[in-house]
């Protein structure tokens, strides 16, 4: 399959394929950061996470619209309020729901997994009587429209650029609230083990509405993101879950470096291959893959050391 | 409304001044009910625990020990029954409000966050305190922990989780301590320090502890009076001097 491509050519196709793999990256790491938290730490299943990610696409979508109408002074600047909103739209959507359902499953783990699911399919709906079910777009604004000029071969799409800096900032957010702020070492105290975090004086139901609520709000943020490089329909997010569900074991479930680096892989393996295969060829060889690293690694690429 | 109101009145009445003993005790309960789902664990416990006074819980196991902790902590509901912390009720409150009355809790097995470092362990005591810092007494008191404080708490040994969490415990500047079993799986030449840093957190802070055990020589050594626990059921009581040994001894061997 390599065979009909010069030399400069296959350079150029792997740094253009790598770069929309890097937006892919972006996404998926998203999704995941948002589900390691729900998943990883909280150990519910959550199918739903990929509503709450189409959520916060709807919400780009009606700030977009909103600000081309009303305001459209505001429109080149009107994507990070949408990131905003759609953070907190999604935040407060699963805070509610975990008060409302999540907060009585916590001792039956595999329950989340068919309540989350009816609960996708019950938003799935939602969607669908209120937005439609033809699929919408964004309008970019002019300034993240176009590409930049790297060589003759390799241009670089500028949204790209845009939603990796977002990446790399929430992730960056991320790491430093679960690992370094008095929040952080609640939650991890209350994953590590609720009765005892409770008998320490953590008010261990708060921290779960506002991990849960965490979770889904990264999750609105990426899709924000993805308003970027697909158009959002009601079932869109379901093409996410699984691969999401994918990126978080297989790095490992409790480690954040874990769910980076299996993201990374995943997503460059699939964009680099998608090129020379059909697509879903492409998917079969990334999922044997990772099928046979998970049979030598079952615990996943990252674990920590520690006597438990 | 008014109906209500006119019931209510007569209802505010001072205690008889009989009943108000001399000093609130540190931990009074009150024929405690607890069970796990139908079958009942405790069978109307009633003690309480001066401000000051270690108490030591003994009995064989599965008499009820952990129960009667895990129920103070509110881990186990309580069926009914009261348990006062200085004179305030905490027996329906959850585990965090029980902390903020000045219950703090060392769990058998110890139950520390393994995958924390040993002054994020810490730290999380300090929630209902408010403090930010790791205060130095509970370093100075531990100096292992001050060497160890940013190794993972799961690699430390079994001597040092326990020094880690009772730390952990003081950390929320609690009234009562409770342990359950602090000598279990511990050297003997730990277990006799044990016992002289438990007698000196109570000196230094004049907090209670009630503690559970099984061994008849450490609750000697650290306890003021010594409740007995069969199936339940509180069926010896006796200040440490003058204790009857060998009955003591007779309840616990199997």
């Amino acid at each position: 399959m390599l065979g009909d491509y010069s030399f400069s050519d296959l350079g150029a196709i792997f740094a253009m394929q790598g770069f929309a793999g890097l937006i892919l990256f972006s996404v998926y790491l998203l999704m995941a950061l948002g589900l390691a938290i729900i998943f990883g730490q909280m150990g519910v299943i959550n199918m739903a996470h990929g509503e709450f990610m189409i959520l916060g696409a709807y919400v780009t979508y009606l700030c977009s619209a909103f600000c081309q109408t009303y305001v459209p002074v505001l429109f080149p600047v009107y994507f990070f309020v949408a990131m905003g909103l759609a953070f907190l739209a999604s935040g407060a959507l699963g805070m509610l729901v975990e008060w409302s359902l999540i907060r009585f499953l916590y001792k039956r783990p595999l329950d989340t997994l068919l309540a989350t699911w009816g609960l996708s399919l019950i938003l799935q709906q939602a969607y669908r009587s209120i937005f439609g079910a033809r699929e919408v777009g964004v309008e970019l604004p002019s300034w993240l429209i176009g590409s930049v000029q790297v060589t003759d071969t390799i241009e670089i799409p500028v949204n790209g650029l845009f939603v990796m800096a977002i990446t790399i900032l929430i992730t960056v957010s991320v790491a430093l609230l679960i690992y370094r702020s008095r929040f952080g070492q609640q939650v991890r105290a209350v994953m590590a083990n609720r009765a005892m975090a409770g008998a320490v004086g953590i008010d261990t139901e708060k921290v779960d509405r506002y991990t849960f609520g965490l979770g889904c709000g990264i999750a609105g943020i990426a899709g924000s993101a993805f308003t970027m490089i697909g158009s959002t329909g009601p079932t869109s997010g379901q093409l996410y879950i699984v691969d999401t569900f994918l990126i978080v074991v297989f790095g490992g479930a409790a480690s954040l470096l874990g769910t980076i680096a299996s993201a990374f892989s995943i997503s460059q393996t699939q964009s680099t291959l998608e090129f020379f295969l059909s697509g879903s060829m492409a998917k079969v060889i990334t999922l044997l893959a990772v099928v046979g690293i998970l049979m030598l690694r079952p615990q996943g690429l990252f674990t920590l050391k520690v006597r438990r | 409304m008014a109906s209500l109101q006119t019931a209510r009145a007569p209802g505010i009445q001072a205690p008889p001044l009989a009943t108000i003993p001399s000093a609130t005790p540190a931990l009074a309960v009150e024929d405690l009910h607890a069970a796990y789902g139908q079958s009942e664990v405790l069978h109307g416990l009633t003690f309480s625990v001066a401000p000051g006074e270690i108490v030591a819980v003994m009995g064989r196991n599965g008499m009820g020990k952990t129960t009667l902790m895990k129920t103070l902590m509110g881990l186990v509901p309580v069926k009914s029954g009261s348990i006062q912390v200085e004179g305030a009720d905490v027996a329906g409150l959850k585990s965090h409000v029980r902390v903020v009355k000045g219950l703090a809790y060392v769990p058998q097995g110890r139950m520390i966050f393994s995958t924390m470092t040993v002054q994020e362990n810490i730290e999380t005591g300090l929630t209902v305190t408010g403090a930010r810092k790791v205060p130095q007494d509970l370093y100075d008191m531990f100096p292992v922990l001050w060497e160890m404080k940013d190794r993972r708490g799961g690699n430390l040994s079994g001597g040092q989780q326990q020094q880690l969490a009772i730390a952990r415990a003081l950390a929320s500047r609690p009234k009562v301590l409770l342990l359950d079993e602090p000598t279990e799986g511990i050297q003997p030449s730990i277990i006799r320090e044990m016992g002289r840093t438990l007698k000196n957190i109570r000196d230094a802070r004049g907090l209670s502890i009630v503690v559970s055990e099984q061994v008849l020589s450490f609750a000697l050594d650290v306890a003021d009076r010594v409740i007995v626990m069969e199936n339940g059921s509180i069926v010896h009581e006796a200040p440490r001097d003058g204790i009857d040994e060998a009955a003591v001894a007779r309840f616990l061997s199997v």
